[in-house]
């Protein structure tokens, strides 16, 4: 050290030389990480973040895909927030339908896990629970489109005219008024598939142990149970869960046009992403729809970060 | 309370609250599983029957004449259709082996190496994964498309591996493997490789067989890429290839609704299969040796 004190040049040299160093000893210790995660990292650089980046530019700019994109500066935004009334219906609907939606499908899928977890014959149920997500075309146009089928030869309709009820059949997928109740009550039975599979994965994870210590201590019953071990042992496959249900249902759009059209009566099932996907593949503004599909980033982005901070486990 | 002797020896106890609760669990998934029982008995409705509104879950008659129908028509088109089972086959098997192996060994180095800048790499799969999909569809048939790759087996294939979904599922499921775990292999001279296909990927089993559910699910049934990156008929896939053929639900004509059907229930059964197959290990007990995390 004193050597190094003394001459200038040397020590120079030596700084220069510990930075080179530094830097092998960085690779030394991170080459392996940067490895294993390399084929990942290129794959997504190549095929998703440079799209998305894209998609950034292309929000500042009006581009009809057919002529150049012409730079537009921030009016898209402008004229999505001051002018566009039907946008602000679309944020008013996804916000009703992801509160309810959001967290009941969430709590409903976890519930169903936790107990066909606990059942006999548990593989036939999680088969029959999950089977909407297999077939989700086949389910949505026989099952719910027949269903909530405006005439009275649809399942519900003709249930409630037999029952006295009603004496008009309700029409569930015109009238502005049942339009939402309708897209949320599907939504909620097509969408529960993926955290229910997810969960009941990480109902195993839990370490078997720590119910044999729990009922030491006196964990008395199968609730004090879920809320003392079982959730705080799956905090990660919880955060999956809520992040999942956060980009599903404010993302909802399929289910919503195929019940009530597109544009739906007065706009009653239009979506964020349905007025994206207006703008995008109808009008051929790419710009425009880059637009929504940023704001709609933004809002889901703040919360998923909101929810991860309430339920981040102990590293981060 | 009544106690019956269940088979291997078992006892379970029949209470009030059991029945209730097999009772009401039994009628919800009876209701879910809806969709699968009119596929099947659809499949082999003869085509009055069909037609029927409202639609009838239980077939009448059973008839084999839609798988007949739909084969005929198949045979009638100028590619066979082993072609397009075969491709798509190849293609979604490719995407599941190389997105379980891709987001796995990415997500472990992420948790378990922290190399810096992991959690910028996170946060970008965060923004992906929360980024709606529709906007960047042209995008990404750009890259696609300057790669050279379009009509090729690698553009239905490289896009779909390295998804910003799956390495977060795989993240969050590794965060729970102990440490201590990896430390002792380490002591013991194991490489990190070993480590991690060893000790690491066994251990995961619910989670990779989540995620080939999962992958397996979306990308059989894919119709979209092949419809904006394959442009001859030999390279289609199944989904495409079944609409246009059978023609599909939108353009079903009468004459071609058996065939339909049919096809809409051999569609689905590899899906079924899969799930099956894969659902042993998705509810497969893990133990970590007895150490505590």
């Amino acid at each position: 050290m004193s050597k190094e004190l003394t001459f200038d040049s040397a020590v120079a040299k030596k700084y220069k030389k510990s930075f080179k160093e530094r830097f092998v000893i960085f690779i030394k210790k991170n080459w392996i990480g940067y490895l294993f995660l390399a084929p990942f990292l290129i794959l997504f650089t190549i095929f998703t973040v440079i799209p998305v980046i894209y998609a950034l530019g292309l929000s500042f700019t009006n581009y009809n895909m057919l002529q150049a994109a012409t730079w537009a500066g921030v009016d898209n935004y402008r004229l999505l927030f001051l002018d566009d009334s039907v946008f602000m219906t679309a944020i008013s609907n996804t916000l009703t339908f992801s509160i309810i939606v959001g967290p009941t499908g969430y709590l409903m899928s976890f519930f169903a896990a936790w107990v066909i977890n606990q059942l006999k014959a548990k593989r036939a149920f999680a088969l029959a629970f999950y089977a909407p997500s297999i077939t989700s075309g086949i389910a949505m146009s026989t099952v719910w489109l027949v269903a909530f089928s405006s005439d009275r030869q649809g399942y519900i309709n003709n249930f409630l005219i037999n029952l006295g009820f009603i004496d008009q059949p309700i029409l569930w997928n015109t009238d502005p008024n049942y339009i939402m109740t309708v897209i949320i009550i599907i939504q909620l039975w097509m969408s529960m598939g993926t955290g229910f599979l997810v969960f009941l994965a990480g109902l195993q994870n839990v370490d078997r142990s720590l119910y044999e210590a729990g009922a030491i201590d006196g964990v008395k019953n199968k609730l004090q149970e879920l809320f003392y071990i079982t959730l705080p042992s799956m905090k990660p496959q919880l955060l999956f869960g809520a992040i999942n249900s956060i980009t599903g249902s404010f993302g909802v759009f399929e289910i919503a046009t195929q019940v009530a059209g597109m544009p739906s009566p007065q706009y009653a099932g239009h979506t964020i992403v349905a007025h994206l996907y207006d703008y995008a593949f109808m009008r051929f503004q790419m710009g425009y729809a880059s637009a929504v599909a940023v704001v709609l980033f933004v809002m889901t982005f703040v919360l998923g970060k909101v929810v991860m901070k309430l339920l981040s486990s102990k590293d981060e | 309370m009544i106690k019956i002797k269940w088979f291997k020896g078992q006892w379970i106890h029949i209470t009030f609250a059991n029945i209730a609760l097999y009772t009401i669990m039994g009628l919800l998934v009876c209701f879910t599983a809806l969709p699968l029982v009119y596929l099947v008995s659809t499949a082999f409705k003869p085509l009055d029957e069909l037609f029927l509104y409202p639609p009838q879950f239980i077939v009448r008659k059973p008839t084999t004449q839609n798988f007949t129908d739909l084969f005929m028509s198949l045979n009638s088109s100028s590619v066979p259709f082993i072609r397009f089972t075969f491709n798509s086959v190849i293609i979604t098997v490719g995407i599941v082996a190389a997105t379980v192996v891709v987001s796995s060994i990415g997500a472990y180095s992420l948790v378990k190496f922290k190399p810096p800048g992991g959690k910028r790499i996170f946060d970008l799969v965060l923004m992906a994964l929360m980024f709606s999909p529709h906007v960047t569809k042209i995008p990404s048939y750009m890259v696609v498309n300057k790669l050279g790759l379009i009509d090729t087996y690698w553009a239905l294939l490289l896009p779909s591996i390295a998804v910003a979904y799956n390495f977060f599922l795989m993240k969050q499921f590794c965060e729970q493997y102990p440490d201590e775990l990896i430390e002792a292999a380490r002591i013991d001279g194991s490489g990190e490789l070993r480590i991690f296909l060893k000790l690491v990927m066994p251990a995961l089993g619910p989670a990779w067989s989540t995620l080939i559910v999962f992958s397996f699910v979306s990308n059989w049934n894919d119709y979209f890429s092949p419809l904006i990156y394959i442009t001859s008929q030999a390279m289609k896939t199944l989904p495409l290839a079944l609409q246009t053929i059978a023609g599909g639900a939108a353009t079903a004509s009468i004459g071609r609704a058996g065939a339909v059907a049919a096809s809409g229930l051999l569609m689905t059964l590899p899906t079924i299969v899969i799930f099956t197959l894969m659902q042993s290990k998705v509810m497969e007990t893990m133990t970590y040796s007895g150490i505590k995390g």
